[in-house]
């Protein structure tokens, strides 16, 4: 037992951009914090390398604060907190510049200025970018930079378990090392949780394999709220079959969408912004135009066209080099030549763990930044490029604030009792169980149902199927066998964990989007098709309890921006 | 049509090979053949994958005896039989998972990040790169540290020690970048003994790499750049 146990004064959880951006921080802050950082995948295999078009930031002449905080509020539908949003934009350019001087090869000017484009939704060209590979090259060079502080010590391969959580403080939580099979107890002052969101709960997603909402689902069982789970955005192109994505760039750099008679539709959904208006009005644009019949008839059922070939090769190869070559090796299609098959995909999780501004939860010491975090600056529907904005702006908050509250504080101890406790729910209870039930048939009927019941266009009766459906499969997993009953690299027992997880978060977000009686952003009720200020400009938060989530809700903070008609 | 998949398991005493037989479309890649295994035939297939687009490098694997990124890998251009092993050059920790601690370890060792006299944390400012400056070393940034190429380094086989394509050509796509100033302690790093000299030249690296990167110009032109410093140490 004893060398199962180490101590940190930060432990930070999940290796993505902001994980990483968190880890930075707080080393800059002391060199005396030790400072772990632990993730389910090599920091370089995370999700957010995945993230191609670019971040958003106000840099020239001509853009302003207020421009761009205004086009998140407007995007958002509103239910960004608009203090949030205000501070998030401020605090950009300077993220963006750090990258600059930590190595990120942005895209240039001819002068060799920081470059920008186009971007759906926002009225200025503020997207900075590295080619269509932002996010892989964002979290390489916060990587890189980190191996600079010796004081951040990596915890590669290690899956969260649990969070030991007393008297509304954060004590430490526990990890399995994939390595060894080992669980390991992290004793720490202040915990940060940066795991990403909730993509793989459907089944035709851009998401990476790995991300299954483990941070949300642990905060959710410790007692921590989860605000607006149910706005889920579907990004307009997602490849046909895999679900790969095609980033909005390829719109900002000019592709248009066609459906089968080669209109550019978009002229009748948002004549202004046309396919750069944001993603929830052409996702529900193209989903119309399939729905009525006017999608491009394949063997994996009808597709929009995105269609670049008028953007030329010399453009394409310097502005979408992977996506000429992701659509050439994913579907044999060069989009020099020819359009590109896409349809609507689940992209981003809107909603996440409960936290302020400071990125701190309800919890002492319990921090939440980048999409596992919900501050909110997106409210019911985000913009194309400030995710990995809100990485590097808020993952630095919760770094400093967690910094500060770990130099003011000291370790609480975790009594051998509580490791003990969870070895044996982990290795008695879950692997050492026999049933009939398997978690991979689980996880293809979670997938389809959510494809099915939770997508673009909702309605009451679907959405109540899917909370049955959601309950039966819960019931189906207290049954599950893990075949795999080694210990070393048990991916079998791992998936399982994976799959309870987002059995969890998937009850928070059916119930949630069936309580919402209205329309806003990505969530769109066939039934209820109208934005409802007076019921419904609030936050939605969502508590977990044995017998399912308990609903709650509270206020959107406004400071500059009334509601108005959203129009594109 | 069904193609059989051959695979090397491990399970940390003994290895084995085990025979599946999938149903396979086309379009379909080696990584959903592997995740079909997993959720229909074995669940205690064990294997790395994440993003399946080609950008995170988790899955790369030997398939028909050639290092590759099984998500970007066409079942059907292979054929109808594979067999699939994990990476040379790595330990195997169980079935296709090998220990990936010493390569990254390797590539941290050349001080893989921007080194400049006046880093400035809190007010930092925009560093001017034209494009084309820019394109004398971006092709080098997009190593996705698979490991494909240290996989097939015959110097690498020989001495476990050996810094292997990867991370020299991290280092030289720092030194290659205008806004560097870490050159020198760079070039120190990857000319000691179980460095740059070490290469044998035998481009294998170049001719499997995913991403098109070419290493072994990369190692080329440190060991250029390292043998002026030592020419010019000497008249020094």
């Amino acid at each position: 037992m004893i060398d199962m146990r180490v101590q940190h004064d930060i432990v930070i959880v999940g290796a993505g951009l902001a994980g990483m951006r968190a880890a930075i921080a707080a080393a800059e802050k002391s060199k005396k914090l030790s400072i772990a950082l632990v993730s389910k995948t090599y920091p370089i295999r995370c999700h957010s390398v995945c993230a191609e078009g670019g971040t958003a930031a106000v840099m020239r002449e001509g853009d302003s604060f207020d421009l761009h905080a205004w086009d998140t509020v407007k995007g958002a539908d509103f239910l960004a907190d608009q203090d949030a949003v205000e501070f998030f934009v401020k605090e950009m350019p300077k993220e963006i510049l750090r990258l600059d001087n930590w190595g990120c090869p942005w895209s240039r000017t001819e002068d060799g200025l920081i470059a920008q484009r186009a971007f759906g939704g926002h009225s200025f060209n503020r997207t900075i970018f590295a080619a269509d590979r932002t996010g892989f090259h964002e979290v390489h060079t916060l990587y890189e930079r980190m191996l600079m502080y010796p004081n951040v010590i990596r915890y590669d391969e290690y899956f969260l378990t649990s969070l030991i959580i007393e008297d509304g403080r954060i004590k430490g939580l526990t990890a399995i090392e994939l390595k060894t099979g080992d669980l390991i107890l992290f004793e720490a002052k202040a915990v940060i949780l940066a795991t990403g969101g909730a993509g793989r709960l459907y089944g035709f997603t851009t998401y990476s394999h790995t991300v299954t909402g483990d941070g949300l689902a642990v905060a959710y069982r410790a007692g921590v709220p989860l605000k607006d789970m149910e706005f889920f955005q579907f990004h307009p192109t997602g490849l046909v079959p895999s679900g790969i994505l095609m980033t909005e760039a390829c719109r900002g750099e000019g592709g248009y969408l066609r459906n089968k008679d080669g209109e550019r539709f978009m002229e009748k959904y948002a004549p202004e912004k046309m396919e750069l208006a944001p993603r929830d009005v052409v996702a529900r644009a193209m989903w119309k135009e399939i729905i009525e019949g006017r999608g491009i008839e394949s063997e994996h059922g009808p597709y929009i066209a995105l269609d670049l070939t008028h953007l030329g090769e010399e453009k394409i190869n310097e502005r979408l080099p992977l996506i000429r070559d992701a659509a050439i090796k994913f579907v044999g299609i060069d989009p020099v030549e020819e359009p590109i098959p896409v349809r609507p995909v689940a992209h981003y999780t809107m909603g996440g763990i409960h936290t302020n501004v400071n990125c701190e939860t309800p919890i002492k010491g319990l921090y939440a930044a980048g999409e596992a975090g919900c501050v909110s600056i997106h409210g019911a529907n985000r913009l194309g490029s400030n995710s990995t904005a809100e990485c590097l702006v808020f993952g630095r908050v919760a770094g400093e604030k967690a910094a500060e509250y770990a130099l003011s504080v000291d370790y609480s101890h975790i009594p051998n009792e509580a490791y003990k406790a969870e070895e044996s729910r982990i290795f008695d209870e879950i692997l050492g169980k026999s049933g009939d039930e398997n978690p991979y048939q689980i996880k293809k009927e979670l997938n389809e149902t959510m494809d099915k019941n939770l997508w673009i266009f909702r309605i009451e009766d679907e959405l109540k199927e899917a909370v049955k459906k959601i309950k039966e499969l819960k019931e189906k997993f207290n049954n599950v066998e893990i075949v795999d009953k080694t210990k070393g690299f048990n991916t079998d027992l791992i998936y399982t964990f994976e799959v309870g997880y987002m059995l969890d978060l998937a009850e928070v977000v059916a119930i949630g989007a069936l309580k919402r009686q209205e329309s806003r952003g990505a969530h769109y009720r066939l039934d209820y098709p109208k934005r409802d200020d007076e019921n419904w400009l609030k936050h939605t938060l969502a508590y977990y309890t044995p017998e399912g989530p308990r609903f709650e809700y509270i206020p959107v903070t406004i400071t500059k921006w009334e509601p108005v008609e959203r129009k594109y | 049509m069904d193609v059989e998949f051959k695979i090397k398991r491990f399970d940390g005493e003994k290895s084995y090979w085990q025979t599946f037989n999938i149903p396979v479309k086309k379009g379909m890649t080696v990584l959903e053949g592997l995740y079909y295994i997993k959720e229909n035939l074995d669940g205690s297939l064990a294997f790395r994958a994440s993003c399946r687009m080609a950008i995170c490098g988790s899955c790369a694997v030997k398939i028909n005896g050639k290092p590759r990124l099984a998500c970007e890998t066409q079942i059907l251009e292979i054929g109808n039989k594979l067999e699939i092993e994990p990476l040379d050059n790595f330990r195997v920790i169980k079935d296709l998972v090998t220990d990936f601690e010493g390569f990254f370890a390797k590539h941290e060792a050349v001080k893989p990040y921007l080194i400049r006299k006046d880093d400035n944390y809190e007010e930092p400012v925009e560093l001017i790169q034209s494009p084309k400056e820019l394109y004398t070393y971006y092709d080098f940034t997009l190593c996705v540290k698979c490991g494909i190429c240290y996989s097939v380094c015959p110097a690498a086989a020989t001495r476990d020690d050996y810094l292997g394509p990867a991370a020299i050509t991290a280092a030289y796509r720092f030194n290659a970048d205008s806004r560097d100033e870490g050159e020198k302690t760079r070039l120190a790093l990857v000319c000691g003994d179980n460095g740059v000299w070490r290469c044998h030249f035998a481009a294998e690296c170049s001719e499997v790499c995913p991403k098109q990167i070419d290493p072994a110009k990369a190692v080329q032109k440190m060991r250029f750049k390292a043998a002026i410093e030592t020419i010019k140490s000497i008249f020094r």
